[in-house]
Order: C-alpha cells, then structure tokens, then sequence
C-alpha cells in the first residue's frame, strides 16, 4: 500500500522585522518604513521593508543611499535582534500547539509537518488558516503560510501569497501551480544556477520537471536530480523535530570591516579578532578544528574562499590566525583592498578524540596556550568582551572595536541539516 | 526604542501562589492613583496594536470598566483611553 501523503506546512512571518517594529511604532504605521543596518559601519543596507516601502521598490539587500534615492522620505529603524529573537520564540511555542517537528529555517521562517495532528485540528489547510489567524491575533504580525505534501511546494506555496495569506499545493494541482513559476523561484536555484539553466533553454520549474534526468545530472551533478526530484514533487526531505540542535559542520565568522583594509597589518587585526571569537566558539561547543579556511572580498565585491589542513587539531585562536595568515599571503597581492574577511573552522573534531602527536611541536606548549585561552574565556564572560584582548587590537582604533562573539550574528542554516 | 505615546507602563501588585497562576490584584497609574482590579475575565496571549506590543493579555474589570492589562516579559502596560 503506498504510504498516504504527508502533511507540510511553511511558515513565514511577513517583512518580519519591519512588522514587528511597526507593531511597536504605531505612530509609523502606513509610512514607508524599512529596518537597515549600522550605515556608519558600513552595515548599510535594508533588512526588511513595509508594504509601503514596497511600492516604492525598495529591495531587501539593497544599500541605504539607493533606497533613499527611490524614497526620499523612507523612515529607516536600527535592528533590534533581541526584540526579534522573542518574536521567533513566541511563534515556535505558538507552532508547538500543533506538532512537535517544527523545524526553523531562519529567524521568521519555519517547516512543520502536521500529518500526525490531522485527526487533531483538521486538514493542513484547516491547520495553516489557524496558525494564520491566532498569530495576527496574538504576535500582532502576519504570516503567510504554505500547505503541501512536501517542504519544497509548502515553502513555494508561503511565497505565492502574500502578506496574510493561506496557500494549498495538492498532489492534483501542482502542475497547474507551480510548473509555471520562474526556474530561481525553486529552492537551491540561485544566481549562477538560473543562468546556466536559461543558458540551456530552461525558464519555468515545469522545464527542470520535464528534462531528462541524465541531462540535468550531466550539467550539474547529482544536485540536477535534486532539482529534477524537487520540481516533480518528490521531496522526501523529514521536517527536524523541536529542539533537535543541528549537528555543528563548521563555525566561522566574518566581518564587513568599519573600512576597506589596505595592508597586511590591518588584515592582522581582524583576523585575531575573527579567530578568538571562532576558537572560543569552537571551545565553548567542545570541538577543535583540522582545516582553517578564509574568505575574502574585495572592494569590488569579487569573492573567493581558500583553506588549509593544520598540523594539528586546534582551538587556540593563535594558531588559527597564523593559517589565515599564511593563506591570505599566499592568496592575496593587495591589488585591491579588502572590505569584508572571514575565517572558518571546517572538519571538526571533538575535544576528546584522539590526536597524533608530531615530534617538531611542544605538545605541553600547546595546552598551556589553550588553556591559557579557557581563562580569556572565562574574563570575558565576567567582566566583558573588551575587558582583556590582543595588544594588535591597539593599532588602530577603528578596526579594533568590535566584537564578533557578541555581536549580533546569523548564521546561514542548510535544507538538508535534518536529513 | 521610546514606546508609543497609547502604551502605558503601569506598576501592578500581584497574588503569586503555588497551584494557581498569577493573579493581577491592583494597577497603579501614572499619577499614583491605585485601582484594584475587581475581577479578571479572561488571560490569553494577545498583540496590542493600539499601544504597540504582544504579551499576556488580562481583560479586568475595575469598578465598572472593563480594561486590558498586558504583561510584555516582564512589564505591565495598559493601552491609554483617548477620547474621541
């Protein structure tokens, strides 16, 4: 007997931080209002915009000084992430009512799967004008929500209608629904996919549903099956159950700098910053890591990532920097300068597991420097992140202030993180 | 972030007890003045969109007047009358 379908529905909070800070402002309501980042540290581009903001065509991603230009009476917010972290919090304990796979994907969005609650609430339909209805009622913002028999169409179906709105993809009309839809509009179709599918006469989803596997596969793949199976509706993806912590695969941290970095010195200073607030992250989560990699951009906004493998496991920001370093000589000639750096910590290991030892290196040097780096930790946690640092962070003051750890930070989540 | 010229902090005395939930026992408002809050007519998890937030919503009665009393994590509001 086949297995009956399964009952998926996508969540999405609409402008979610534009709503949520009109919902405390009232008086703002019916203005153009988007929330951007800090335009003096060069955070400057828009986060989230209201309806109104909208119609102006004002894009999220875009810089403030553009947006102003289209609207020059757009009111602008400073994110208040803990404000909106509450929100995110008060919407799961909402969805919890339901079911407990709630899977978030981001701050504003979330997958649940209902199958096991039909009986319960009523169809997913029933269930997503529900939750539709008591989170205006009860959060104040709108969400629109998605109903399908697989996460891929749910989260299509939360995008077709917007603000405060159900939609339903069923297993009769989804050719009719989503076969029409632009190529991009498929999830993991980004930029440079949607190029080179147009590139091969490929528009609509229905064109990736209709090519021949092999075809797809041949020009990107195993992922132009996944593309192929996800268009045909047979996302089989589970939806994570609440409070399954995703298994940490890397951790990295990057920065746009307050300005363009010009020299070695001054990648110096961000990359220690980068690395204690990774080698703390790394401790503070009991890994350590074998490979370090960094990612660079230039003022012109061309990017590219290098890594490399360490002699040992490691957690000691020193040592991570040091391979940053040695990658960003090997890898850099400073024809331009850099506006944005990060490092990351990749093939993570537990802190437990054991290590070859190499006869070059000072083992018991290596454990007084970690511990050494246990006890900035713990400084840090009593007195504040500024109250002990590098010397390096002295030479120059604009560059040295900040605070990767306990800034504000989100880091990208992965579909396939449940499967 | 200021809040809203309709959202009005208010202190509140309050009955904690171990088997039942918490009861809002009076308001005090902007000027000094305390209210005892007769009954409490219904709790649920509310937005105001009038004074601008989500909480805890108490429908209380106070002498003959039914009014809102939002518990916003862990501040009191009330939404200011404004007449028409």
């Amino acid at each position: 007997m086949p297995m009956p379908d399964r009952s998926i529905l996508h969540v999405d909070v609409n402008a979610c931080y534009a709503s949520i800070e009109l919902l405390h402002r009232p008086e703002l309501r019916g203005l153009p209002v988007a929330v951007g980042g800090d335009a003096e540290a060069r955070h400057g581009i828009i986060l989230a915009k209201s309806e109104e903001a909208k119609a102006f065509g004002i894009k999220t991603g875009e810089v403030l000084w553009q947006a102003r230009q289209k609207c020059p009476n757009l009111v602008v917010l400073k994110p208040n992430y803990q404000l909106y972290l509450r929100f995110s919090r008060m919407l799961r304990e909402l969805l919890v009512d339901y079911t407990d796979q709630v899977e978030s994907f981001g701050l504003d969005e979330c997958w649940l799967d209902v199958t096991g609650s039909t009986h319960l609430f009523g169809s997913g339909t029933e269930i997503a004008e529900k939750i539709r209805e008591r989170v205006k009622r009860e959060l104040g913002v709108t969400v629109s929500v998605g109903a399908s028999f697989n996460k891929v169409f749910a989260k299509l179906g939360s995008d077709m209608k917007k603000p405060d709105a159900v939609t339903a993809i069923g297993r009769e009309d989804y050719k009719e629904k989503v076969w029409p839809l632009p190529a991009e509009e498929l999830l993991y179709v980004g930029r440079s996919t949607k190029h080179r599918l147009n590139k091969y006469g490929i528009f609509t989803i229905g064109d990736i549903a209709r090519a021949d596997p092999a075809l797809l596969q041949s020009w990107f793949g195993k992922w132009g099956l996944v593309l192929n199976w996800f268009s045909n509706g047979m996302d089989s993806s589970p939806v994570a159950r609440a409070g399954d912590e995703a298994v940490i695969k890397s951790i990295g941290n990057s920065t746009t700098t307050p300005r363009d970095l010009t020299c070695e010195q001054d990648a110096k200073i961000i990359f220690y910053m980068l690395s204690e607030s990774v080698a703390s992250r790394l401790r503070e989560a009991g890994f350590r890591c074998k490979t370090v990699q960094i990612s660079l951009r230039d003022n012109e906004l061309f990017s590219f990532e290098r890594q490399m493998i360490l002699s040992q496991p490691s957690c000691i920001s020193g040592e991570l920097c040091v391979a940053a370093m040695k990658l960003l000589r090997g890898n850099y000639s400073w024809q331009k300068p850099l506006r944005s750096i990060g490092i990351r910590g990749c093939d993570l290991v537990p802190v437990g597991a054991p290590a070859q030892l190499t006869l070059l290196e000072d083992e018991n040097q290596r454990i007084r420097r970690e511990q050494l780096e246990h006890t900035v930790d713990d400084i840090r946690r009593r007195f504040g992140h500024y109250s002990i640092g590098r010397a390096v962070n002295h030479l120059d003051t604009t560059l040295g202030r900040i605070d990767p750890k306990g800034d504000h930070t989100i880091h990208p989540i992965g579909f396939f993180r449940a499967m | 972030m200021l809040p809203s010229a309709n959202k009005v902090y208010v202190a509140v005395k309050a009955l904690f007890t171990p088997d039942a939930p918490l009861k809002p026992l009076s308001i005090t408002w902007e000027d000094g003045t305390e209210y005892e809050i007769e009954e409490v007519l219904d709790v649920c998890r509310a937005a105001s969109l009038k004074a601008g937030g989500a909480g805890i919503r108490y429908s209380v009665r106070i002498g003959k007047t039914m009014t809102y009393l939002f518990l916003e994590e862990s501040n009191w509001f009330v939404e200011r009358r404004t007449r028409r």
